[in-house]
Order: C-alpha cells, then structure tokens, then sequence
C-alpha cells in the first residue's frame, strides 16, 4: 500500500527541484522546462489526493493542468523565438525587458 | 537720603543722540556738522553731570541721586531694574568721563581733520562715551556689566579705525579677545555673587541692596566672587596677566589712546573694585592678589617702558604701570587713594597722550622719539603742557600726581604690604626715569627730525592746543583736594568718598612725611638719571645698552610675554580649532554624518533597485518568498 | 501499486528532475523531463487514473516536448556557460526552497493519517468516469479552456510570424521623419 505522504511528498521534492532550476539556470528554454516540472508536481498531488479520496475531481483538474499547459508553452515558445529573433540570446540577463 | 532726579537719564540721552545724528546724518551733512554735534553732546553732558554733582554735594553725606529707568530682564524671581544713580563716587567718575571726554572730542576736530572718516570717528567716540556713562552710572552690577561690555566693543572699533590696515585689524581683534577672557571671570563673578545671595533669599544685585545684605556672603564665596571680578578687571584695566592688549591698542588714533586707554575705559576696573568694596572688604585674600598684582605690573611695565622709543609705546606702558599703582592703592584698602589716582592719571595721562598726538601731528605721523628732538621751540604750547604732565605723573611735589601717588604708597604700607610698598616706591623712580627720557629725547637735545618734516613742523590749532592747556591746568590743580592729614583741609577727597567706600583703616604706623620722601626722593634720581643719560650724555644709553645686551633686548621685547602667550595658549587653539574641531570633528563627524545620510540612501537605493530591475528570476525569488509566506500563514493556521 | 514499483518510480523521477535542472545542453534537459514526465504518467495510472496516465504521456509527453525539442533546435542554442548571478540572490533562493520544501513537509507528513482513505468506484479513472465529471461539474470551465487553446493558437501564430517588408515600414519609427536629402 502506497503511503499518501510518500507520494505528496514525492511532489514536493520535484515541485522544489522545478523552483531551484528556475532561479538557478540562465538559459529561458531550461527555464520553461523547471516551470513544467513544477506543473507535473502539483499534477502527481492532484492526482494522489483525488484517488486517495476516491473522486474523479483531482483528474479532471489535472486535465486542465495540462490544457493550459499546453497554451502556455505554445505562446511562451513563440514569445520565446521572438526574442531571439530581434536579440540574438536567450539569456536571461539580457533579457531585462519586464521593467519600465 | 536719596533723591530722584530726572535729569541724570539726560547724560546718557545727549551722547545716544550724538551717537544717531552721526552715525545717520554726519555723512550727509558734513564735516562742519559733525564737528560741532560730536563735541556738543559731550560738552552737554558735562553740564548735567556738573549740575547732578553739585547738588550731591550740597546734599548731606552720603547722598545720592537717583533715576530709574525700566525694568529689565525677569525670571522667576530673579529681576534687574534698570537705573541711574550718582552719589560721591560715582559723581566722581561722570565728571571725569563728561569732562575730559569733552575735552578730547574737542581736540578730535584737529587731530582727525585730514581724515575723511570723521562722521564715523565721532559716532564710535560717542558711543564710547555713551557706554562708559552707563557703566558709571549703573546702580547695580548688570547693567554696569553692559557697560563694561559697550566700552569693550568701542575700544575694539576705535582701535581698529584704520581698518584697511592688517595689523591694526589684527590688534583690534586682540584687544576683543583678550578683554573677552576678562569678561568670562567677571560674569561668573556676578553669578558667583548672586547664587550666594539667592540661597538666602535675596535676588537683587542692586549696589545698595548688595551692600545692605553683604553679611550674607561668606568669605570663600566672596573670595570666589572677588577674584572672578578682577579678573575681568585685569582685562579691562590692562593688569598682569591680560594687559597685553593695550601696548598695541596705540594703532588706534591718538585721541582715542587719550580718552579710552589713559582716561577713562581703563580705569572701569578700579571703579568696579572700590563700588564692590563692601565685597572686597570681606574677602582678604582676594584683596592682596589684587594689590600684589598691581604692584608686580606697576613695576613691570614700568622697566619695560624705559627701553622703548615709540613716544606711544612708552605712555602705553607708563598707563599700564599707572594702573598698577590704583589696584595697589584699592587692594590695601585705600579705595578714596585709588579712585584719587584715577582722576589725576584722567588728567596728566590724557594730557600726555593729546601731547604726543599734537608731537605726531605736527612731524605728520613720526613716532618714533629717536627722529625727535629739540622741539620746545618749534611747539611751544605743546611742550610746556607736556612738561606740566610729567611733572605731574613723576610725582613731583605740588604737582596732582604728587599727592595721589603719595597716598596710595601710604596706604601700600600701612596695610602691611612692605615688599609692594617698596616695589611702588622704586617703580616712582623708573617712572620718573622714563618720563624725563621722553621729554628729553622728544624736545631738548639735537634735531634728529627728518630734513623733509623739518620744513612743516608747527603748532597745532588752537581746538587742540586749548584742552592742553585745559588739562594742564588741572593736572596741576587736581591734586589739591587730596592733601596729606593735617594740612589745610586735608583729605576732602577721602572724606567725601568715604559714605560710599569706608574710611581707610592703617594696621601698620607709618610718618607719611617719611614715606613721602622716600619716593619722592626716588623719583627725583630717577629724573636724575634721565638727565644725566639724555642730556649730558648722550652716549651713555647706548653703551648700557650694548653692555647688558641681553636685559635690554628682554625689555625691548616687552618680556617677550606676547610671544608666550602665542606658544602657550594661541597655537594650541588653534590647533584644535583647525586639526581636531575643523577637520576632525567637522568635517570626519558632522560633515560624514550629513554625507553619510545621503550615501546610505543611495546605497539603500541602489540595493533595493534590484527588486524591479527586469531580471525575471529576481521576480520569482520575490514571488518564492511571497509563497512561501502565504504556506506559513495555512501552517499557523493548522498549527493552531 | 507494489511498493518495490513505486519507490523505483519515486527515485527515477526525482533523478530526472535533478537531470533536467543540472544538465550543461538543453537537449539532455529535454530529455531528462521526458523521463520525468513518463515516470509520472507512469504513477497516475498505479494510482488509478488510467486516462490521465496515458494522456500525461500522450499529449504532454509527445507534443509539448516535442516542440520544445524543435524550438530548441531552430534557435541552435550552445551549451550553456557557467551560472552566473550574485551569490547573494543564489543564497536567498537556496534558503527559499529549502523554506518551501520544509512547509509542505509539515503538511503532507501526517497526511498519511489524515486523509480518510476511500474506496474506488468500479470504473474509476476510466473515460467515462472522467467525461462524466468534466462534462457535468466542469462544464464552464471545459467550454472556457477551449477558448483558452483557441486565443493560444492565435497568439502563438502571430508572435511567431516573420514580418514583412510593409510592416516594418507602417512602424512609427521608420516613416515619421522625411528622408534627408543624400
């Protein structure tokens, strides 16, 4: 039997892991991808709550986690290859733009 | 008894309006206006004072005039009423600043009458007289301390007149500060004084009211408040150690050296001395430094004097020593000796100095006396007057200054001070030497004047030569209201001051005939001396010096005392005026504090910048934190 | 789900995850959350959701990486050089997470006994179970995630266009001034 508490906590540590990478890395893709994770993290605790409650609820949230997921990644990607075409970098300490 | 008596406010009202009309309108309205409204007040002034001082003494003894004016400061219950008040002392001293100050506003018109500044001359002399009237005048120690505080500031505008010269700016400013020293010792006096009298109840530093509950000081405090008290005489009143100022007050012009620094200002201490008699009088202590450090400056100034070949110079010093004598006179006791002194030294010291102003105006600026000589006849109202003087000021008798010198070398003695006694009688006889020097070297002997002065040596005008004659008059006169016991009416002076400052009362036997002839008999070797060094021989001065090089560069150099102070007290603070406050405190402290505040707002500026500065993963570590603080509020709440 | 099964699971994916925020080339970052991805799909179905396991793998794991695959290989990005970033902002990003990870600790480490275990219905986690709640509890929001997907496509295509001549010149900046004389 699979302990809840062995499993959110599984999705916590990745749900860290995810935060530590997006502090950490410099590159924007990597970037994306440690937001993912994060996304995934919380999914896996959706997914464990629900079943350990025994509804359909936590799946059908998942679904749309991964709907908007989905969006997200297309239009951060296309952002994304807009940037580099004007910069030339996907740096992020170039790209200092999110200010006045 | 005592009577009010309007009028006296008008003595001070006369110079206050000289004062405005030339400090406003002299400009404007001339030289011819200035030169009657400067004298005029004065000679106003006289008048009323005469007029008050008769009538005190027709009024029985013991009398006094008063004014009141307005009251002045109050807190709590401390309060200082302002007031005029003129008894036998005070009606003394008002005759002497009305009266030889009239004198020497009038000789001004001569003396400065090539100067283009004389609107501003005769508003400073009149402020002068305006503030030394309200020190005299004064019926309680504060406002006597206002005056003492405007003379100060007069004497500094006066010296410093010629202010585009440096050095005389600088030897203004000197005169300021040294005198400023002085004034700290007596405010703490009078605090000393009033926080003595408080603490039984009395809150009034009115001279009667402080005479009337003077057995409520006891003798330390007394001693305390003395000793403050003298210190700020020993500034005003040129005394070891804070006379360094006055040698070089003669920058000043001539008739400002006659009326502040010989007739009047200076003597501001003696007056305060015998005024806080009923003080003094409780303190013996304070009394013999008083009467010591007259005596050591007396003889001090007086050899430094004997050296010096600037005419002024040498009256400067003369002054000085002068002085000396009065402290001695009041620090024995002998109050009536001491304010004698001072009338006779208005007369003969202001009538010396107005001589060698006439001297220097007629050679057109000399003062040295080794470029002088043989002048009686080309001046012949000047020397004669001058000689009247000296005769005078070496105690010759039938001469003022004979009977005034007398009695205070009496009084010396008779107190008990042998040593200064003696220290007095020896300096009579320098005084004499330096005296005849400077009579002998300035007019008889061979002509060592300039070829080019020679041609315009003359005379001065009558405005001038007329309160020489004036003085000279008194000079010789003045001395007769002082006559030694038994003789004539004896003592008038002493007997007339006596319900103010007390009778003196001798602890030592003494014949005064033989104390009189001491001196006087030092005197006259002194006169001796001179005549033998300048007039018979020439040479020997010279040779004196050269053969005791070192004591005679010693007195040329006055001590060197000035150069001391420097070493002693000038560089230091500076020092920690420029190293320790200025670039220390102000500049590391203060000046860092101010930049400081700044820098750290810059600083705190430039790290919280960071928060907004584009940089996306510094939004997510603010946004992490702001998660994380959202969780720990659900986990308080479990918590809980 | 036999224990031995998931704690094989829990490790690999929690080494994936590692892989993803260590690894140098983006590439083996992509990879490595494939991995990671799978593994989840992986746990969701041992838990029952059968559907959300499959399209975990399917749709996450398939489309999504693989156009971040080919966003990676259009812009060519080099390998990636040391980090840089002041240490103080690493450090209080270290301490954040840690933070973070330490107060989800405290709420999911009694979990295990808080939570009332219930049983699953017959069908759980099958399609129509999942239909039947999204069509009926989630219907709005189904309806709005589809216009979501709709504005996404959109906006993704039109960010993603080259511009063309004509609309640089319409640019304020570049017809604003007249021409200056050569």
């Amino acid at each position: 039997m699979v302990q809840l508490n062995w499993l959110m906590e599984l999705s916590a540590a990745i749900f860290a892991i995810g935060v530590a990478g997006f502090l950490a890395r410099r590159n924007i893709l990597v970037m994306f991808m440690s937001i993912e994770l994060m996304l995934n993290a919380v999914n896996l605790a959706f997914v464990s709550l629900g079943s350990r409650m025994g509804t359909m609820d936590g799946q059908v949230i998942v679904f749309f986690v991964m709907t908007v997921a989905a969006a997200e990644a297309a239009v951060g990607l296309a952002i994304i290859i807009s940037i580099f075409r004007n910069r030339e970098t996907v740096h992020a300490d170039d790209l200092t733009l999110l200010k006045w | 008894m005592n009577v009010e008596f309007a009028a006296l406010s008008l003595i001070l009202v006369f110079p206050a309006l000289g004062v405005l009309f030339n400090l406003f309108l002299g400009p404007r309205m001339g030289r011819s206006a200035v030169n009657i409204v400067g004298p005029a007040v004065m000679f106003l002034a006289f008048a009323v004072a005469t007029w008050a001082f008769l009538n005190v003494l027709a009024m029985p003894a013991g009398s006094a005039l008063y004014c009141p004016l307005w009251r002045w400061l109050e807190a709590g219950k401390f309060h200082v009423e302002l007031g005029l008040r003129v008894d036998a002392l005070s009606g003394v001293m008002v005759m002497i600043v009305t009266g030889v100050g009239a004198f020497i506003h009038l000789y001004s018109i001569g003396y400065m009458a090539h100067d283009e500044d004389y609107a501003r001359f005769f508003t400073y002399l009149n402020l002068f007289a305006f503030s030394m009237l309200i020190l005299v005048l004064a019926d309680n120690l504060v406002m006597m301390f206002v005056g003492w505080e405007g003379v100060g500031l007069c004497s500094y505008l006066l010296i410093a007149f010629w202010y585009t010269n440096p050095e005389f700016a600088y030897n203004g400013r000197k005169a300021f500060i040294v005198n400023r020293i002085g004034d700290a010792g007596f405010l703490l006096g009078i605090f000393t004084i009033l926080a003595t009298l408080a603490h039984h109840g009395v809150w009034s530093l009115n001279f009667v009211e402080m005479q009337a509950h003077a057995g409520m000081i006891d003798v330390t405090a007394a001693t305390a408040a003395g000793l403050l008290l003298f210190l700020g005489a020993t500034g005003k009143s040129a005394q070891i150690p804070l006379y360094v100022w006055l040698p070089d007050a003669m920058v000043g012009p001539t008739p400002v050296s006659a009326l502040i620094h010989a007739a009047t200002m200076v003597t501001a201490g003696v007056y305060m001395i015998a005024r806080m008699n009923f003080l003094y009088l409780l303190a013996p202590d304070a009394m013999a430094v008083v009467a010591t450090i007259g005596g050591l400056t007396a003889f001090f100034a007086g050899t430094v004097a004997i050296v010096q070949p600037d005419i002024k110079k040498v009256l400067a010093y003369s002054t000085v020593s002068q002085l000396g004598y009065m402290f001695l006179g009041v620090g024995s006791g002998a109050f009536a000796a001491g304010i004698f002194h001072v009338m006779t030294h208005a007369f003969f010291k202001g009538l010396l100095f107005l001589c060698a102003g006439s001297v220097i105006h007629g050679l057109e600026g000399e003062q040295d006396m080794n470029k002088m000589g043989d002048l009686r006849h080309h001046m012949p109202v000047t020397f004669w007057t001058m000689l009247i003087a000296t005769l005078a000021i070496s105690a010759v008798p039938g001469f003022s200054g004979y009977f005034s010198k007398d009695l205070i070398l009496e009084g010396a003695y008779e107190s008990g001070h042998f040593w200064l006694w003696l220290l007095g009688a020896i300096t009579a006889g320098i005084t004499g030497f330096y005296m005849f020097r400077l009579i002998f070297m300035t007019f008889f002997g061979e002509s060592r004047v300039d070829p080019d002065k020679l041609h315009h040596i003359h005379e001065s005008p009558p405005v001038m030569t007329i309160p020489l004659i004036v003085l000279a008059v008194l000079a010789t006169i003045g001395g007769y209201v002082g006559l030694p016991e038994g003789l004539l009416w004896g003592d008038a002076f002493a007997k007339f001051l006596s319900p103010v400052v007390g009778n003196f009362k001798p602890t030592v036997e003494a014949s005064a005939a033989m104390l009189s002839v001491v001196a006087t008999g030092l005197g006259a070797i002194g006169i001796l001396l001179a005549y033998v060094c300048y007039m018979r021989m020439p040479g020997l001065p010279m040779i004196a010096a050269w053969r005791l090089k070192g004591l005679y560069e010693l007195l040329l150099e006055k001590y060197r005392i000035d150069e001391l102070y420097n070493l002693l007290v000038t560089r230091p603070l500076f020092f920690i005026s420029d190293y320790i406050l200025n670039r220390g405190i102000d500049r590391m402290v203060i000046d860092g504090a101010a930049n400081g505040a700044g820098l750290a707002v810059e600083t705190g500026g430039e790290v919280a910048r960071r928060a907004e500065d584009g940089n996306v993963q510094h939004y997510a570590l603010v946004y992490l934190l702001g998660v994380i603080a959202i969780v720990g509020y659900y986990l308080y709440l479990v918590v809980k | 789900m036999p224990l031995i099964l998931f704690w094989f699971l829990a490790t690999l994916s929690v080494v994936a995850a590692l892989g993803v925020v260590l690894q140098r080339n983006p590439v083996h970052c992509l990879l490595a959350l494939v991995l990671t991805l799978l593994t989840i799909a992986v746990l969701f179905i041992g838990q029952g959701a059968v559907v959300v396991g499959f399209l975990q793998a399917i749709v996450y794991a398939g489309a999504i990486m693989v156009l971040f695959l080919f966003v990676i290989w259009l812009l060519n990005l080099p390998v990636e050089t040391g980090s840089t970033g002041r240490l103080a902002a690493k450090l209080l990003g270290a301490i954040g997470v840690a933070a973070l990870l330490a107060e989800l600790e405290v709420f999911w480490v009694p979990s295990h006994l808080q939570v009332k275990a219930a049983g699953h219905v017959a069908g759980y986690g099958a399609i129509d179970a999942l239909s039947q709640t999204l069509f009926s509890e989630y219907l709005i929001a189904f309806e709005v995630t589809s216009v979501l997907l709709l504005v996404a496509v959109v906006g993704a295509v039109a960010l993603a266009r080259r511009t063309t001549e004509t609309e640089i010149q319409q640019r304020p900046e570049n017809s604003a001034r007249p021409e200056k004389a050569a």
